[in-house]
């Protein structure tokens, strides 16, 4: 066997595990508590706000922001959970283990990465299912919305484990999803139609990329879309694309890992 | 025969521009154990970080049983476990699964017949299910060994093993140690308690500022550079050294009672029997007679004073 051309799937295994322990010890707050946020989402905006709105595109208002509510936890629970798991051991120091490993940095990343997509993956599902109790929902095309499900996991899974490896603190730690991806995600059309903005705020918007997100997303619900699906998919693509380039600089210079 | 880990040219500069090593060359031999010696901030644990690929080195090349550390990591690595210094563990895991995941990690397939006998070796078995948290830290200290051992290591390093280790751990580990190297495993260790490397080398490298000193056979080097004392107890006291004693250069205790002669071996002062012939035939009685080897640490010191 050659031991350069082998994964080393021993370990790919071995992080992944790690990390799901970890989100099934912190179950109150990997799971329940974006749960609960979003059950209070629905009450207020669904229900007693929502009834006095009409309907977007042909949508209930409740029905209109599951997708956007989904997106929204996904982000920000695929940021965090990704952040965090490698940040803690940078903080701890057990970071020397890994980087002494017999590890590629492709492991490194489908590990950690995956380990914290899979979770917010089920987190959405989840969502998903509480969604459902609320409002009635149709999924037009189950296929896509996996897949975008899928895709924006991954990819703000990789924005969360460049921002882990950036931050020096746990403050810096919090400081890109606080500032920055919040406002992102709560103007990126979760809660309305970009159609119903005014002209140049529409066009603001545009340079979004949570809009194609959560457009697309609610595409795959309701065949109904602010823009068009495939620029939302080429969007996503090219952001996922702009992580990956990112991670690869990291791991080719050992920034803020090996120096 | 060829040194498991070759290092040659190697150099680091930090970002901050201080240079913790300069131009280091050392190899190190097969199923030895190896002190390397040096006050704090020598580059003890820099090196051993560069080794382990833990810190990107400036420049140089380092190969570990043939293998390039870059090119051939895998192979690198997987022969090499590592003890850090600081006591480093996710503190919510248990010992099983934070030992199981180190063996993992290293790309070993599971094995709990051997990961129970690592934990039972270093007396953890009985804490297995105990979160690393809860562990004191002479306990967290094996937890960190048995994590290093979970991959059957053919190298191992122990980056300073015994500091604020209590008597039992210590005595514990150096058992371990020996038994070790008794499967042939190479074992490298960094110290600053120099009876530690006294005790168990077998070669010691002493760095400073970065570079490496010396590198000795550790017997080698307490007869090249150990000194020797003969400590005579005179039967009556002298008021002085007589003229004729001159060329040993003997020191006597103000108290006139005790005579203390100093020599090393590659000195060329005539040697110790000759001096006891000479007292004798000079009528100087002596009741006892004791000698005295400097320790390593002395020598330690003397060279790291020197470079100074």
């Amino acid at each position: 066997m050659n031991p350069r051309a082998a994964m080393n799937l021993h370990a790919v295994w071995a992080i992944y595990r790690v990390e799901m322990a970890r989100a099934l010890r912190t179950v109150l707050q990997s799971i329940v508590s974006p749960v609960i946020s979003t059950s209070l989402y629905f009450v207020v905006f669904g229900s007693a706000i929502g009834s006095r709105i009409t309907e977007i595109d042909g949508i209930s208002y409740g029905a209109f922001i599951v997708p956007g509510l989904i997106m929204l936890s996904l982000l920000t629970q695929s940021i965090s959970n990704a952040s965090f798991a490698i940040y803690f051991p940078k903080f701890v120091g057990s970071i020397y283990e890994l980087l002494s490993a017999p590890v590629s940095y492709l492991e490194i990343v489908i590990a950690y990465v995956g380990g914290a997509a899979t979770k917010s993956i089920v987190l959405g599902l989840i969502i998903l299912a509480t969604a459902s109790l609320f409002v009635p929902l149709t999924i037009e095309h189950p296929f896509w919305m996996l897949a975008f499900l899928v895709l924006t996991a991954v990819t703000f899974s990789l924005f969360g484990f460049i921002i882990g490896i950036w931050a020096r603190s746990f403050e810096q730690l919090q400081l890109v999803p606080l500032l920055i991806i919040t406002p992102l995600t709560f103007l990126g059309g979760s809660f309305y139609s970009i159609n119903m903005l005014p002209g140049i705020w529409r066009t603001v918007t545009l340079f979004n990329p949570v809009v194609y997100l959560v457009s697309g997303f609610r595409w795959s619900f309701y065949g109904k879309s602010d823009v068009s699906v495939g620029v939302s998919l080429g969007m996503t693509v090219v952001f996922l694309l702009v992580c990956i380039a990112i991670v690869a600089w990291i791991f080719r210079t050992g920034y803020r890992l090996r120096n | 025969m060829q040194p498991i880990i070759s290092i040659s040219g190697v150099t680091k500069t930090y970002a901050t521009g201080f240079k913790a090593l300069k131009e280091i060359n050392l190899d190190i031999v097969r199923g030895e154990i190896f002190a390397l010696l040096g006050p704090n901030g020598a580059g003890k644990t820099t090196l051993i970080s560069i080794v382990c690929g833990i810190v990107n080195r400036s420049s140089g090349t380092v190969t570990v049983d043939g293998h390039d550390i870059n090119r051939d990591y895998r192979a690198a690595r997987g022969l090499i476990g590592l003890v850090p210094q600081e006591l480093t563990i996710d503190a919510f895991e248990s010992v099983w699964a934070t030992v199981n995941y180190s063996r993992g990690l290293f790309g070993k397939p599971a094995d709990k017949a051997f990961v129970e006998k690592v934990l039972r070796d270093l007396s953890l078995w009985d804490k297995k299910d105990a979160k690393a948290i809860t562990l004191s830290g002479g306990m967290k200290r094996r937890l960190m060994i048995a994590k290093a051992l979970s991959h059957e290591p053919r190298i191992l390093f122990l980056d300073e093993p015994t500091a604020g280790v209590d008597v039992e751990l210590r005595q514990d580990m150096w058992a371990m140690v020996r038994r070790l190297r008794e499967d042939g495993v190479t074992i490298i260790l960094t110290t600053h308690y120099i009876e530690e490397a006294e005790a168990m080398a077998d070669r010691v490298g002493v760095i400073n500022r970065g570079e490496i000193v010396l590198v000795e056979d550790k017997a080698e080097l307490m007869r090249k550079l150990g000194r020797k004392r003969l400590v005579l107890e005179l039967r009556s006291p002298l008021a002085t050294v007589p003229d004729a004693f001159s060329h040993y250069a003997l020191e006597l205790s103000p108290d006139g009672g005790q005579l203390t002669y100093t020599y090393d071996n590659q000195s060329e002062r005539p040697g110790v029997a000759s001096l006891i012939r000479e007292l004798e035939a000079a009528g100087i009685q002596f009741r006892d007679i004791d000698t005295e080897n400097s320790s390593l640490e002395e020598i330690f010191v003397n060279l790291v004073r020197k470079q100074a």
